[in-house]
């Protein structure tokens, strides 16, 4: 479903919580933040941002594939752009996500925790909401 | 993605081309699983043709690091990393664990 707004070009789409939908959720986004007039390392970090968010929704929120929807929201603003990400599974606590320590020998390298990290490190804003069995996770990206 | 393995004498080149996500990543994980399972622990895993890896790329070439290297049997190198993606192994903090190259066969040459 595609819902566009041309005066805001605001689009929405909703896609189901499979990773086999990885892909043409990143065509989406990188779309849109070249609509919005982001650089090419720009796009790739909200590509990268997205991917994550999308991968943990459906394994921390949905704790599966094929359970839930994921709806993708993309708002081109002045200065950068905005990414809604809606999910009804398990909403995910950010406080419970140690974070990695990216600098350990690799005997002492964890395989897991690098998803929220990436987040919070390529995005400028990363807010999470839950509400009414809805659990909502903003980020935004600004031109560099 | 797309992965194609050529086997030599003392080592084993992987080229990976398109998108490691989580919906590929246990493919990749599969094939070098494969490859260690017939007791080749060198393997120079060519990213020059690498659209795009995830953390869930990242989990699969570091759990294969740790296997190559146990007993230091032998080891993983990355030749060809694209700009951007090179980036994101600097953010991991993969740059300091893993041997880099610029090109496979200096990869190659070295493993």
């Amino acid at each position: 479903m595609d819902l566009s707004d041309t005066q805001t070009r605001m689009t929405t789409r909703t896609y189901a919580g499979r990773y086999d939908n990885l892909a043409e959720i990143a065509t989406f986004v990188r779309q849109e933040a070249n609509l919005a007039g982001l650089s090419f390392k720009d796009v790739f970090e909200v590509e990268t941002a997205v991917d994550e968010a999308v991968s943990n929704i459906i394994e921390h929120a949905y704790v599966g594939e094929g359970i839930g929807d994921v709806t993708v929201t993309c708002l081109p603003e002045p200065n950068g752009i905005r990414i809604i990400l809606e999910d009804h599974g398990i909403p995910f606590d950010p406080a419970c996500v140690p974070l990695p320590d990216t600098h350990a020998q690799l005997k002492k390298r964890k395989e897991h925790g690098l998803g929220y990290f990436f987040l919070c490190q390529l995005m400028d804003e990363v807010k999470f909401e839950f509400e009414k069995n809805v659990n909502r996770l903003t980020l935004f990206k600004n031109k560099s | 993605m797309e992965i194609n393995s050529t086997r030599f004498k003392h080592c084993d080149v992987v080229k990976v081309t398109g998108r490691v996500d989580s919906s590929t990543a246990p493919q990749l994980a599969e094939e070098l699983a494969k490859i260690t399972g017939e007791g080749r622990y060198k393997i120079v895993l060519d990213f020059t043709q690498l659209d795009f890896i995830s953390s869930a790329g990242l989990r699969v070439l570091i759990s294969t690091l740790k296997n190559c290297k146990r007993y230091n049997r032998g080891d993983v190198l990355l030749a060809g990393l694209p700009a951007n993606i090179l980036s994101v192994f600097d953010l991991a903090g993969f740059t300091s664990i893993f041997k880099i190259h610029t090109d496979v066969l200096s990869a190659v040459g070295s493993i």
